[in-house]
């Protein structure tokens, strides 16, 4: 892979997420009855961080939950030769709540469904709405994210890389390119 | 990382990676019962046929929940019943089955190697739900599991110790060899009659027909069921004779680690493989052990099945 | 060249082929077969049919004092005329049937009837043997004396072991008067119980029921016992373990007039053949160890074994696809049995050729009390052309027994049977040729 662009540095990711945690909070009105919940792998540290934030300006900060969605994925034998199955720990009743999924990328948006279907198995939520970071078009299911960091219209070939402090060490979005092997030259 | 497992035939061919895989997808699945919609659609499309030559209404149904609890097709088969015809060879009943695309077959059969045999023949995945007194693979897993969860102690540092029918048991087979893969050291007990010196070959286990010497230590025990049958075989006098010298009780186990488990398949024969209080008691695991046999058997069937190239 | 049904017309020679016995080898000599004899090494009259035996070994066609031809009541395993059409495929020009057929061969009219219809069939010569007690339950006797009449010529109820001493005792008695042999199946069922390979370590870690060797060890000293005690000629049938053959030798010495003998699946194979849970591997008595495989070898050398018998004991296809404990016993291999043993005891350095034809053609004659099969002028013109230097692979499909599978499917092996005369007939033949 190939580095084409930053789409989003250290410091525009975390004005994104600030902008996101005030929208969430006019929408919502409060931050009563309202609970994230981060979709592995990398939705996990958003909801955390955004829960943070919140907090720090509103007088209650909101649970935070973690959601692994392998099992409701509709590409379980294409994915992965053994697809690994995490914990999901929503310790918090998620009846009558207000929830927001987190996650780093909108693309298909199959992640999104799976994560619904998966929210709606453990409990009746009142409202579900969707905040990422990129929203990079291409989308197979009629799904929308509420909240967006940033929308980059992408090429199919092209990888949305987010890297995060918490799980890469470092805090950055890059576009990258998809090489083919008869390009690489190698081999 | 190994291959994934195309059967699970007894643990020959599974590694410690394979194992603490299932184990982690148990707590995941575990989880999956607790909820309102105790089901994932996971296995979607994929169809799983129980097939038991031997009757065991407890674990064919724990089977056939561990499926449907991932959306799966079931199918269930059993000698005696319509289905499973005498005079058809083995191998035919295979073949007749697999033309309505199984994808796994879960298998009890009375002959040891039949689970072996079937998966030599068929295109599924085959899952040994116990074959003669040679393996049961998932009660292991569900053993092993229940241990963990409950006491939390490494493996490595536990002493297992099984006392019973040894000879007759699949159920001390199997755990034997899961537990020394994990680590453990495995001590088996019983009579003279019912723990054969050739069990001394399996890997890693230590024979102690003397029960206080086998409990030295123990980390945890696990009591087997004393079979009606093995009484007319001349193996046993009677079944006060082998309760006087084998029955798990509070004070025998005084020699025993201090916050020493024990565990017993089931059913349980209170009061001669294992004393009453004890089987109710604080010590006792088996409560657990029933729980945990759907989410090990979600688990299982989650691995055999799902993974690129499954279908 | 086809294969003709009555050889008593026809004067065959074969050219350039190594004339061997049991003792040695009398070089490149034509053989001439003439009126169903031996002629001699030169035609007396015109040759009809000539053979070429260059390259070849030629030798007395080998006796199974053991075989399993299923008819009447499984001819879907077997029948007479595949079984003896198989037999002579393995070189053999006479086979002893055993009685554990449905019905039972407990009585003269069967005898009788058995002659007559193998008569007619092309392929090895069958002598029937006679079950030893009725319906082969091991409690009443049959009528020895008509059954040996009738031409019967040995009693056994191998399949199953006879339970009973005093019945195996009485049964001696009338054999050792009639001079007829009684072969046995010698093991104690109270100690085999449901067990379906060898116990030890393999069954262990298996986990399938093992039939110990004391079943078989201590069922041979009984009927050895009874052979001192009554003078009866007593035939111990598939010796598969060390101490069963220590049993043999020690009454041997004792003078007690008892023999054995060894199957070639024994002689070859061990229980590590069951890891594959395979049924084709399931026999009775069971493979064993290595070491008893060791102790049968030397049991050859040093003359202990009197002979080999095969115990070809077909079953249907569908039959051994069954799991270990339904599967029946049996192991059905005569047409590989000679290419097995050349392979396992002559190419293995074990014994040398003259000693493994002793064990097929001199051991198992003295053991029915027959002439020893020989290439001398007048003997039956009984004879075998081996191949011991080209191999061929294994190929079930092509056996003429309908047992069409083998423990040996796509094995390597040297010294097949190229063709066989019983009676001067051609009775089997390899690669035929076009003229």
């Amino acid at each position: 892979m190939t580095t084409k662009a930053t789409l989003l540095s250290a410091q525009e990711l975390d004005r994104a997420l600030t902008r996101i945690a005030h929208e969430i909070v006019e929408s919502s009105k409060g931050a009563d009855n309202l609970a994230l919940v981060g979709v592995h792998t990398r939705g996990v540290p958003i909801a955390e961080r955004l829960a943070a934030k919140i907090g720090a300006f509103e007088s209650t900060t909101p649970p935070v939950g973690k959601l692994d969605i392998t099992l409701y994925r509709d590409d379980l034998t294409e994915i992965a030769l053994q697809p690994v199955v995490k914990r999901t720990e929503v310790d918090f009743d998620i009846a009558g709540m207000r929830l927001v999924l987190c996650d780093d990328v909108l693309y298909t948006g199959r992640t999104a469904r799976a994560a619904l279907d998966a929210l709606i198995d453990m409990g009746r939520p009142a409202v579900i709405q969707y905040a990422v970071l990129i929203d990079r078009g291409h989308r197979e299911l009629p799904i929308r994210a509420d909240y967006v960091g940033k929308n980059v219209p992408t090429r199919q070939s092209e990888v949305v890389k987010v890297k995060l402090q918490e799980i890469d060490g470092v805090d950055e979005v890059i576009l990258e390119e998809r090489i083919l092997d008869r390009d690489r030259g190698e081999k | 990382m190994s291959e994934p497992l195309r059967h699970l035939l007894d643990f020959q061919q599974v590694d410690r990676d394979q194992i603490d895989a299932i184990l982690e997808t148990t707590e995941v699945m575990a989880q999956v019962l607790e909820r309102p919609v105790k089901r994932v659609p996971a296995l979607q499309g994929f169809t799983v046929a129980t097939l038991f030559y031997e009757d065991s209404t407890r674990t064919r149904l724990s089977f056939e929940r561990a499926a449907r609890a991932q959306s799966a097709d079931v199918m269930a088969f059993s000698k005696g019943g319509t289905s499973v015809s005498k005079g058809e060879s083995l191998r035919d009943t295979v073949a007749t089955l697999d033309a309505l695309q199984v994808d796994a077959y879960v298998v009890r059969h009375p002959a040891a190697g039949a689970p072996i045999q079937i998966a030599q023949w068929t295109k599924a995945r085959v899952i040994n739900a116990g074959d003669g007194r040679r393996a049961h693979p998932t009660q292991a897993l569900l053993d092993a599991y229940s241990y963990r969860q409950a006491t939390g102690r490494a493996f490595e540092d536990t002493r297992l110790v099984i006392v019973g029918d040894v000879a007759h048991s699949r159920v001390a087979r199997s755990n034997a060899e899961l537990w020394h893969k994990l680590g453990a050291q495995v001590v088996l007990c019983g009579p003279p009659t019912l723990l054969p010196p050739s069990l001394a070959a399996l890997p890693g286990v230590k024979l102690e027909p003397n029960l206080q010497d086998a409990l030295k230590g123990a980390h945890v025990v696990m009591a087997l069921r004393i079979q009606q049958e093995r009484l007319t075989s001349a193996r046993l006098p009677s079944l006060a004779a082998y309760a006087a010298q084998y029955q798990l009780s509070e004070d025998r186990l005084a020699l025993a680690d201090d916050d020493v488990v024990v565990m017993h398949p089931g059913p349980m024969n209170r009061d001669v493989e294992i004393d009453g209080a004890l089987a109710d008691g604080p010590r006792s695991l088996v409560t657990r052990q029933v729980a945990a046999g759907v989410p090990v058997r979600m688990a299982v069937l989650y691995h055999l099945l799902v993974g690129k190239g499954s279908r | 060249m086809s294969l003709q049904q009555d050889g008593s017309k026809l004067r065959t020679l074969i050219r350039g082929a190594t004339l061997i016995t049991s003792a040695g080898e009398q070089g490149v000599q034509d053989l001439v077969l003439a009126g169903g004899l031996i002629e001699g090494h030169e035609p007396q009259g015109p040759v009809d049919v000539e053979v070429d035996g260059t390259g070849m070994l030629l030798t007395p066609a080998f006796i199974d004092p053991h075989v399993h031809l299923r008819e009447p009541g499984f001819e879907v395993k077997e029948d007479l005329a595949s079984g003896l059409a198989a037999a002579a495929a393995g070189g053999f020009g006479t086979v002893v049937s055993m009685a554990n057929t449905n019905p039972v061969i407990d009585e003269p009219g069967l005898v009788r009837w058995l002659i007559d219809k193998a008569a007619s069939l092309p392929g090895a010569r069958l002598r029937p043997a006679a079950a030893l007690t009725m319906g082969l339950k091991g409690s009443q006797l049959t009528d020895a004396a008509a059954l040996k009449e009738a031409g019967a010529v040995m009693l056994t109820d191998d399949g199953i072991p006879v339970s009973d001493g005093e019945v195996m005792r009485r049964a001696c008695e009338w054999a050792a008067e009639l001079g007829l042999v009684v072969q046995t199946h010698s093991e104690d069922p109270t100690l085999r119980r449901d067990g379906v390979m060898n116990e030890g370590e393999v069954s262990e870690r298996l986990g399938l029921p093992g039939n110990p060797r004391a079943a078989e060890a201590s069922m041979v000293y009984r009927d050895c016992a009874v052979a001192h005690l009554t003078g009866a000629r007593v035939h111990i049938a598939h010796v598969t373990c060390r101490e069963a053959l220590d049993v043999v030798a020690f009454f041997k010495a004792k003078g007690a007039p008892v023999t054995c003998e060894v199957t070639p699946q024994h002689l070859a194979l061990t229980d590590e053949a069951l890891a594959s849970f395979d049924p084709i591997f399931k026999v009775a008595p069971p493979l064993r160890t290595m070491d008893d495989v060791l102790a049968l070898r030397e049991g050859v050398a040093i003359g202990v074994v009197d002979c080999i018998g095969t115990d070809h004991a077909p079953h249907t296809r569908d039959e051994k696809h069954q799991d270990m404990l339904s599967a029946p016993f049996g192991i059905a291999n005569i047409e590989v049995a000679f290419p097995v043993l050349y392979e396992s005891l002559v190419l293995a350095g074990i014994v040398e050729l003259p000693a493994l034809l002793a064990l097929l053609q001199d051991g198992p004659a003295s053991v029915m009390g027959w002439p020893i099969p020989s290439l001398e002028v007048g003997a039956p013109a009984d004879v075998v052309l081996l191949d011991v230097t080209s191999a061929r692979t294994v190929d079930p499909m092509t056996f003429r027994s309908k047992a069409k599978f083998s423990p040996w499917d796509g094995e390597s092996l040297h010294g097949w049977p190229a063709k066989t005369w019983v009676g001067g007939s051609l009775v089997h033949d390899l690669v035929p040729s076009a003229g």
